[in-house]
């Protein structure tokens, strides 16, 4: 997400009153909820991990290898978005201190990290736009960006910018459909997936190999993993082949089927209302079979011996119809494996993967609706991540203060900050799982094609 | 390339493979005729391809369509000039075809879907060694991989529409990265950053690549016309290929036509029924004045050439006309020489052909003349009554005459054709013995 989202939210921002700069106490060292440029600015100062974040963007490019290229991190473009929407972009920094004392000393709302130019993106003017001196951007990770409301016209407990425990699975399960691919069938391993403050995931895939891809190559990507495809106007969005790809068939078997069946079909009550089975009938092409069902629903028809959810029932009926082989024609045949991908299949929002120039929020950033730090997700565990118990920014500041959070560790005022509050989990996750094998395997790289290219003029000089 | 006068040396070419790549122009000497005649017959070629594709024929029958073009058009009496054809004419039409976006952009379509059409009728040894030549560092799937991921292989081959034979076993396996309209359409089997390609779907990435290196070569091409060729070459080499892309195409009518020869008996009659206007308007002339000026000798005389009159026959017709005007010995002293020349028996020995509708209507008829073309040529008024004559009815005189205002001359000539014959022209006239032929075919088949 570039842009500051114009909705109403249901949830204000609130507004702080009165309050005295710097340690807050209030009754019971409760602070109040939702976001302030005050908690911003201690959260910069104290918590947001700036060194992790300097390591990763360089990629390795520390300065320790002769082969380091010293111009990378300052090739990045990062952009700012201050209070009162003042926006900056093309920022770029030149070391981990020069990028820490500019976040502490503009409290961005948002930071948003961009590509890596050719040149510093500072000294754009300079080139042209196009011939041999340009200033173009040469890598830039993978991204991908999920957003539930994409899913408003398939979840009833929520809309908008809400986000509840019985919709938010449909996260999970985007992120597990995708992440298999991007490792099984895409081969990368260097990938970050991200909660976005409010009600979507972002992924960053960041080998060297995903960094390095065209525009065309990323396109190809997305639309490798699209299947929706429509608007209001269409009644059937999702047109399967058969037999499925490979990759749409281990999804469907492996995450979407058991998950539309025993969540889905169950959480959000898909065939409870007239409306909503409709909105399902709809997507079925054969007359004669979507009036047998109404026939079957209508008027809150009920089984009475079965004490069996009527979703259930009525999922059960309608599948035994349409695989019953009564009707013969192909389109019966994949409509139920429609209706689950309809729900439950990945949307991904295909114009933040296709460009390099796409700018996206940086993790940990805190989002200014919710107060909610933008913290790592496991794909590995997905299920048991839970949007409304991440720490917010006045929970943390709560938790620096009291310091009792790690009353189990002796030292505990040796360690950092942030490792005193529940954002240390999720930093020490992003460094564990993501971070140290990425630069681990970058350096490698950096090594390998450092004694290639020695061994290149090794060569050359044989006479 | 070296473009001299009438001298002839062959060059070795080292051939790879049986497609030539047009990487580099290579070290050839072609004389100045070959260097327009060898590009004529390529282009039409590439028109022909350009027609059926327009035409909306499937990419199973445009293969064919290829060969069939191929064959009747890039053929070479010798057997080792044949490779030679095929380069030139293609470097020819690439200094033709370079000079605007337009006709970069035709020409490289033409020519990779030639080059498509092409490949595809290669045998597996010849599609490998091209593969190689662009660099496509493909790996064939091993048997024992292929037999662990077959079942795979198969569910993509039957998911994609159309559907791709599973009989093929031969499939490649590539960087993932490599082959980006493949994957975005989910048209093959994608595991750990490789793509499984079917040998058929190959082509598809060949053509990339094929069209990728020409789109950069003419490019390069146009910036070296500019700044060198067209200068230097400005009166030898440059008109002929500036008029490549406009030049006439079909048939050039030289050989006798099919139908067998005309007699000069029948001439009365099927200049009636079959000529267009321009001939039948200098047949009146001469019938009228005995004698025409040269631009309608050579008009109309060639035409005669092209619809079967053999040159014993056409000297007597000639001879019968002039003589009534100059005299039999003035006639075969000065008159016999140019219509011996014009059949090629004379001189340079050259055999001229009839002119096309766009060589006729650029002409320029002077006091006396009664070449040219009469829809571009005579006023309002002559037209109308030559029309008149011609028995076409009012609203199909006017139907010409709106052609003809917005100087659409050939519509014009074919919406009278349609008039005369009751019956529809979709290709249209392009040339004078264009319409004396389909007339005459109309006419037999009644």
């Amino acid at each position: 997400m570039t842009r500051e989202d114009i909705e109403s939210g249901s949830q204000d921002m609130v507004i702080d009153e009165g309050k005295p700069e710097g340690g807050e106490r209030m009754q019971g060292n409760a602070a109040p909820e939702g976001f302030n440029v005050n908690y911003l600015k201690v959260y910069y100062g104290k918590l947001f991990p700036h060194a992790d974040m300097f390591k990763w963007m360089s990629y390795g490019n520390d300065g320790k290898h002769p082969a380091c290229d010293q111009s990378y991190f300052g090739r990045r473009e990062f952009s700012f978005t201050l209070d009162n929407d003042i926006y900056l972009r093309f920022q770029s920094f030149n070391s981990a201190s020069e990028l820490e004392n500019s976040i502490k000393e503009k409290c961005p709302f948002k930071i948003d990290i961009g590509p890596v130019y050719s040149v510093d993106p500072a000294k754009r003017h300079a080139y042209a736009q196009s011939g041999d001196n340009v200033f173009a951007p040469v890598e830039r990770e993978l991204i991908f960006d999920i957003d539930i409301t994409d899913y408003d016209d398939v979840r009833y407990c929520c809309s908008g910018a809400d986000v509840c425990l019985d919709c938010w699975p449909l996260m999970t399960v985007a992120i597990k459909v995708i992440d298999a691919s991007l490792k099984d069938d895409f081969g990368f391993n260097h990938i970050l997936w991200v909660y976005s403050g409010r009600r979507g995931v972002h992924c960053w895939v960041c080998d060297g190999k995903a960094r390095r891809l065209t525009n065309e190559q990323r396109a190809s990507i997305a639309e490798y993993f699209r299947v929706y495809k429509g608007n209001e106007n269409s009644h059937k969005k999702v047109s399967l082949s058969d037999p499925l790809h490979p990759f749409l068939g281990r999804s469907y078997t492996e995450v979407l089927k058991d998950f539309f069946e025993s969540k889905l079909l169950l959480s959000q009550k898909l065939f409870s209302t007239e409306e909503r089975y409709e909105k399902i009938l709809e997507m079925i092409p054969d007359e004669s079979i979507t009036s047998e069902l109404r026939g079957k629903w209508q008027d809150n028809k009920r089984s009475s011996i079965s004490k069996e959810d009527t979703n259930v029932v009525r999922w059960e009926q309608l599948k035994r119809i349409l695989q019953s082989g009564k009707h013969k024609a192909q389109g019966p045949q994949m409509c139920v494996k429609e209706i689950v991908f309809s729900f439950t299949y990945p949307r991904l929002d295909m114009e933040v993967s296709k460009h390099m120039n796409h700018l996206l929020k940086a993790p940990f950033c805190v989002h200014p609706k919710t107060g909610r730090v933008c913290v790592p997700i496991d794909p590995n565990c997905c299920e048991e991540f839970d949007p409304t118990s991440v720490p917010t920014l006045s929970k943390l500041l709560e938790e620096m203060n009291t310091g009792s959070l790690r009353a189990d560790i002796d030292n505990v005022l040796l360690m950092p900050e942030w490792d005193r509050t529940s954002l240390g989990k999720s930093v020490r996750f992003f460094r564990s799982s993501f971070l140290q094998p990425l630069l681990k395997a970058c350096k490698e790289e950096i090594e390998n094609s450092y004694n290639a290219k020695l061994q290149h003029s090794k060569n050359s000089l044989n006479w | 390339m070296e473009i001299v006068g009438s001298r002839r040396k062959a060059l070795h070419y080292d051939a790879v493979s049986t497609i030539p790549l047009y990487r580099s122009a290579p070290a050839l000497e072609v004389r100045l005729e070959d260097f327009e005649l060898f590009a004529m017959d390529r282009l039409r070629v590439l028109k022909g391809i350009s027609d059926a594709l327009s035409r909306g024929k499937k990419p199973e029958e445009m293969q064919q369509v290829e060969r069939d073009l191929w064959k009747a058009n890039m053929k070479h009496p010798e057997a080792s000039e044949v490779v030679n054809k095929d380069i030139i004419s293609h470097f020819v039409l690439r200094l033709a075809y370079c000079r605007t976006e337009d006709l970069r952009k035709w020409f490289l379509s033409m020519e990779t879907a030639l080059f498509r059409y092409r490949f595809m009728s290669e045998s597996v040894e010849a599609q490998r060694a091209l593969m190689a030549e662009f660099d496509l560092p493909y790996k064939a799937v091993s048997n024992a991989e292929f037999e662990s991921t077959k079942d795979k292989l198969w569910q993509v081959a039957r998911s994609v529409v159309p559907p791709l034979s599973t009989a093929d076993t031969v499939f490649y396996k590539v960087p993932f990265e490599e082959v980006p309209e493949l994957v975005a359409g989910r048209r093959v089997f994608v595991h750990k950053g490789h793509a499984y390609v079917a040998r058929n779907q190959v082509v598809s990435l060949v053509a990339t690549q094929f069209r990728s290196h020409l789109s950069k070569a003419l490019i390069l091409t146009n910036r070296k016309w500019i700044s060198t060729i067209r200068e230097q070459e400005s009166d030898r080499l440059a008109p002929i290929v500036e008029a490549l892309c406009t030049s006439y195409l079909g048939p050039d009518y030289s050989e006798p036509r099919e139908l067998g020869d005309i007699s000069i008996k029948e001439i009365d009659q099927i200049a009636q029924s079959s000529f267009p206007l321009c001939m039948r308007h200098l047949f009146e002339k001469l019938r009228e004045d005995h004698h025409l000026k040269h631009g309608g000798r050579m008009q109309f005389g060639l035409f005669l050439k092209g619809i079967g009159l053999k040159l014993d026959d056409a000297l007597a017709f000639w001879k019968a006309e002039f003589s009534q005007k100059v005299g039999a010995e003035r006639f075969d002293k000065e008159y016999a020489y140019s219509i011996r020349h014009n059949y090629g028996r004379e001189g340079k020995r050259t055999d001229y052909t009839p002119y096309s509708c766009q060589k006729i209507i650029s002409s320029s008829p002077g006091a006396g003349d009664h070449h040219g073309c009469p829809y571009r040529h005579f006023s309002e008024e002559n037209l109308r009554a030559a029309l008149g004559k011609m028995r076409l009815n009012n609203r199909a005189v006017e139907d010409v005459m709106d052609k003809v205002r917005s100087r659409h001359y050939q519509l014009a000539c074919t919406l009278t054709f349609e008039a005369i014959h009751g019956t529809s022209c979709d290709a249209g006239i392009n040339h004078p013995n264009q319409y004396f032929t389909d007339s005459q075919k109309y006419l037999q088949s009644k």
